[in-house]
């Protein structure tokens, strides 16, 4: 079953740490990721770019809006992603317990992918 | 299973949940299991899933004839923490306990339109994330495991501190933890918590004629009548602790066990051996630090030290403030200690806090005794 991990952290108070425990945060999502690899668990995954870069598109009444900054002014902002494929919830949430971030305190969402169905499939 | 899982989701609202619900899921899986060979198209892989549902052996859908091993596995789903605090309790009852939504809601004070969709909740959460149905592998037994004893003895203490009104709702409350506690121990039987967990509700249900009076009123343990007490649960309890204490693995429902089965042999309550329940307590306090146990600590340290001893642990307890039975403690001590006008203070305070009828009656008795 495929699990999303998404990775929340609050960004303005990473801007704070210092940069050698920054490097060193960084090394073991390295890690992290290799583990995922070697276990056959790991589908994607990626670090985001600030919340800052973000753009949100709308569409209403044939014009396309776009606005500056993220969807939603967060305490933590959303930093990254796994897409992670493993047999139950119970190896998701373990996997999503070594997120490097997760063991100082940041929240993981673990949310499952919802399989849909093409309407052309044989019954 | 999960399929399962969805259609009892989707049809239960709809048809009203069967009696059984546990191994209506177990039959729906099978079900759907063969609808799904059937669809089959090739017959290699027909065959294959014939074969493995061959393996499920299925028996009858009576109440007590659910494959156990399916029963232990729900109930451990149930309690998985990826679910709603306040979903897992109902949702074990409803599920491996049989009971019905209105029954459920009316033994937790829950309006049952919200007992209701809650279980709606829980059920979706459990097919859509993916929880799986299973006896949780040996690494994350112990804590899935506490997790489980928690929700048996919550029920428990949910029916045995009734005390008025939904007295028969209560009462079938003990007896449906009770019965998952056997169920528990009996699939379980090398886990010394389980038994541990058993031990004690039968040793606290034995006691259920006595604790309250012709009027529904309290009576203290120390002023039971003994007589009262169910002595073959007491004896059955105390069987099931001796396989627990045999496995040498302590824990805290075992310690907990084990003070009330010292109660239990004491032919009156002077003839409670304080001294070691005092010891228990302690032990009980290093494995889990709540200031509730701390004050049953107290309170056996007044009976094997005197009132003054007990009353400077009391006061020492951190955090209970807003705890009616720490005031009620406190006032206990103070009028052995002769201090009356300190212990109407704590009693009045005491039945400030306290949460029914009866209680505040009990402690209303004892300010007019002073």
């Amino acid at each position: 079953m495929q699990y999303m991990l998404l990775i929340y952290g609050d960004e303005q108070g990473w801007t704070d740490v210092p940069e050698d425990v920054q490097r060193d945060m960084y090394a073991k999502f390295f890690a992290y990721s290799d583990a995922l690899e070697k276990a056959g668990a790991f589908v994607a995954g990626s670090a985001l770019a600030p919340s800052t870069s973000a753009t949100v598109v709308r569409v209403a009444e044939g014009e396309t809006l776009t606005t500056d900054g993220p969807f939603a002014e967060t305490k933590e902002q959303l930093g990254g992603y796994y897409l992670i494929d493993v047999e139950t919830l119970d190896e998701a949430l373990e996997w999503a317990a070594r997120v490097p971030s997760a063991k100082v305190g940041q929240p993981v969402e673990v949310r499952p992918l919802q399989p849909m169905m093409r309407p052309e499939s044989v019954a | 299973m999960q399929e399962a899982f969805a259609i009892a989701t989707a049809r239960w609202p709809r048809d009203g949940e069967p009696r059984n619900p546990g191994a209506w899921i177990i039959a729906t899986a099978r079900n759907v299991a063969i609808d799904r060979i059937r669809r089959e198209q090739t017959l290699a892989r027909k065959q294959e899933l014939l074969a493995r549902l061959q393996e499920v052996e299925t028996t009858e859908t009576t109440d007590d004839d659910t494959i156990p091993d399916e029963r232990l596995a729900l109930l451990f789903a149930c309690c998985h923490p990826a679910l709603a605090a306040e979903a897992r309790v109902p949702l074990m009852l409803s599920a491996v306990g049989g009971l019905r939504t209105p029954e459920i809601a009316r033994a937790f004070l829950v309006p049952e339109k919200t007992l209701a969709q809650r279980l709606v909740r829980a059920k979706r959460k459990v097919r859509d994330a993916g929880i799986p149905i299973r006896v949780p592998p040996a690494h994350l037994l112990p804590s899935r495991l506490a997790s489980v004893l928690a929700a048996i003895y919550l029920v428990f203490n949910e029916g045995y501190s009734a005390t008025s009104g939904e007295e028969l709702v209560r009462r079938d409350l003990c007896a449906e933890a009770i019965r998952l506690a056997k169920l528990l121990a009996v699939l379980m039987p090398d886990e010394a918590e389980a038994l541990g967990l058993l031990a004690l509700l039968l040793f606290q249900d034995s006691r259920r004629t006595a604790r309250l009076d012709g009027s529904g009123d309290i009576v203290l343990l120390e002023d039971q009548d003994r007589s009262l007490w169910d002595r073959a649960e007491i004896a059955e309890g105390s069987r099931v602790l001796e396989r627990a204490l045999s496995r040498r693995e302590p824990g805290v429902y075992q310690l907990q066990a084990a003070i009330a089965a010292l109660h239990a042999q004491a032919r009156t309550a002077a003839d409670t051996d304080w001294a070691q329940i005092a010891a228990l307590y302690d032990e009980l306090l290093r494995r889990s630090g709540s200031p509730v146990v701390e004050l049953n600590r107290a309170v056996a340290f007044a009976m094997r030290d005197g009132p003054a001893a007990g009353l400077e642990l009391t006061d020492g307890i951190a955090g209970l403030e807003d705890y009616h039975l720490w005031h009620a403690a406190r006032a206990d001590l103070l009028r052995r200690l002769g201090r009356d006008a300190e212990a109407r203070t704590a009693y009045e305070r005491a039945a400030e806090l306290a949460g029914t009828d009866a209680e505040r009656r009990f402690l209303a008795r004892r300010l007019a005794e002073l």
